[in-house]
């Protein structure tokens, strides 16, 4: 696997990192939840590297 | 824990639970789909079996990386290199392949058959636009069944794209997702992006072997001009031509000769005459499915072509082909592949005697109409273990 393409591995899985800690500490948003959980699908199919 | 707290607690729990639900339904099927195993049945022609990182390192433990099939004859003679799924959303072309490596009987010179050129795209697909996963031939003992590809490699082996895909070597500028499109990265170099070592690797076959004909296997919509045809640069031409008016003539079937451009770069017609000795042609037969205006892209679709939208258009003059409601099957279109790739055989072998290619037990145009794609296909399960190949 290429330098650049771990580096995106890696950044995905920051990104996704975040947003589970966004998703924790969210208190009062159900529709923030919601978006957080939504925008995890992609990156956690691609790190796992199902698509 | 107060009520308040443990009520949130329970709504993310549910929120997490639903969405694992969802993702491990999904990438089940995303996931089974890339590493679903197509058996093909070697048939009595077939001498060897190689892979394509024997000729191109690089592609070594990658999904890049496909089976070659050798035919070779008992007396010498010419040699001719089939590609299939090149566009691995295009299946026509590996049904055709499939139907040369299981029957096929070489007399006299070489065949080298690819099925699965861009071995990545096949595991790849289009959910999003409603593409099928999977498609099913019936065959006397059941239905077999195929991994429905997309038009470029997965992004699970190449990525990421440029913003600009640079062609390799004319320096030509092309679209970003072409550097994952098998007949935009020709001739390839061996330490390039991923494609760019599938061309290379089909590159170093032609060299190697000093193949004659290279014939890239494809399917286009019916309102594409450029479908329905042989494309062939200028050295292939003669041979292009009279294959297509021996087609017309004695099997009843359009396809037109279009002369490969010279200034767009990438292209296998194009690449692989201009950096090899051998004669490129490239084939094109319709594929409805493929066509923007049409209903739900169905497996169905994919297999009779028959679609409603598609009918009323041609009414109006608007498709590049000839289309009824009798639609464009599977059979018409394998048909047309095998017997455009036995008439340009036939043509070579006319031309140069002294490099004669005789291949039988393949079936033409009106036999594949009139017996189904399945029926050349064979049961795996009654076969020797050894004569199985999983791709």
């Amino acid at each position: 696997m290429p330098l650049i393409m771990i580096i995106y591995y890696v950044i995905s899985a920051f990104i996704a990192g975040m947003l589970v800690w966004n998703f924790i500490r969210e208190k009062k948003n159900v529709n923030d939840m919601l978006l957080y959980l939504l925008v995890l699908i992609p990156l956690v199919l691609r790190i796992l590297r199902v698509k | 824990m107060d009520n308040k707290t443990s009520r949130l607690w329970t709504v993310k729990l549910i929120f997490l639970l639903v969405m694992t639900a969802i993702m491990v339904i999904g990438g089940l099927q995303l996931y089974t789909h890339r590493h679903y195993k197509m058996p093909i049945v070697i048939g009595p022609g077939v001498t060897k079996v190689a892979q394509l990182s024997e000729f191109s390192e690089g592609l070594k433990g990658t999904m890049a990386d496909t089976d070659v099939f050798f035919l070779e004859g008992k007396e010498e003679g010419g040699k001719v290199f089939i590609m299939a799924n090149t566009h691995a959303n295009e299946p026509s072309a590996l049904l055709a392949s499939l139907i040369f490596i299981e029957n096929a009987v070489v007399e006299k010179g070489t065949l080298i058959i690819i099925p699965q050129f861009n071995n990545s795209a096949s595991r790849n697909t289009r959910p999003g636009d409603g593409y099928p996963l999977y498609f099913e031939i019936p065959t006397e003992w059941g239905a077999k069944k195929f991994r429905m590809g997309n038009r470029d490699a997965s992004p699970l082996d190449q990525w990421p794209d440029p913003d600009v895909y640079i062609h390799y070597p004319d320096k030509q500028l092309l679209s970003f997702i072409d550097v994952r499109n098998t007949n935009r990265t020709w001739p390839g170099r061996a330490n390039g992006p991923l494609m760019e070592r599938v061309t290379h690797g089909a590159m170093q076959i032609m060299r190697e072997e000093s193949v004659d004909m290279a014939v890239d296997i494809h399917g286009a919509e019916t309102m594409f001009p450029v479908t329905n045809c042989i494309v062939a640069p200028d050295k292939s031409v003669r041979i292009a031509t009279m294959t297509s008016l021996t087609v017309k003539a004695r099997e009843g079937f359009e396809s037109h000769v279009e002369s490969s451009p010279s200034g767009f770069r990438g292209l296998s017609h194009r690449e692989i005459g201009d950096y090899s000795e051998t004669m490129p042609f490239l084939l094109e037969a319709p594929i409805p499915f493929l066509d923007q205006p049409t209903g739900p892209k169905t497996a169905k679709l994919l297999l009779d072509g028959k679609d409603p939208f598609l009918l009323s258009l041609s009414k109006k003059g608007k498709l590049f082909v000839s289309y009824d409601e009798t639609g464009w099957s599977m059979e018409k279109r394998v048909g047309q592949h095998c017997s455009v790739v036995l008439e340009l055989m036939r043509q070579f072998s006319r031309r140069l005697p002294e490099k004669k290619i005789e291949v039988r037990n393949v079936p033409r145009y009106a036999e594949v109409v009139k017996n189904g794609v399945g029926y050349y296909f064979h049961d795996p399960k009654k076969a020797d273990k050894d004569k199985v190949v999983l791709n």
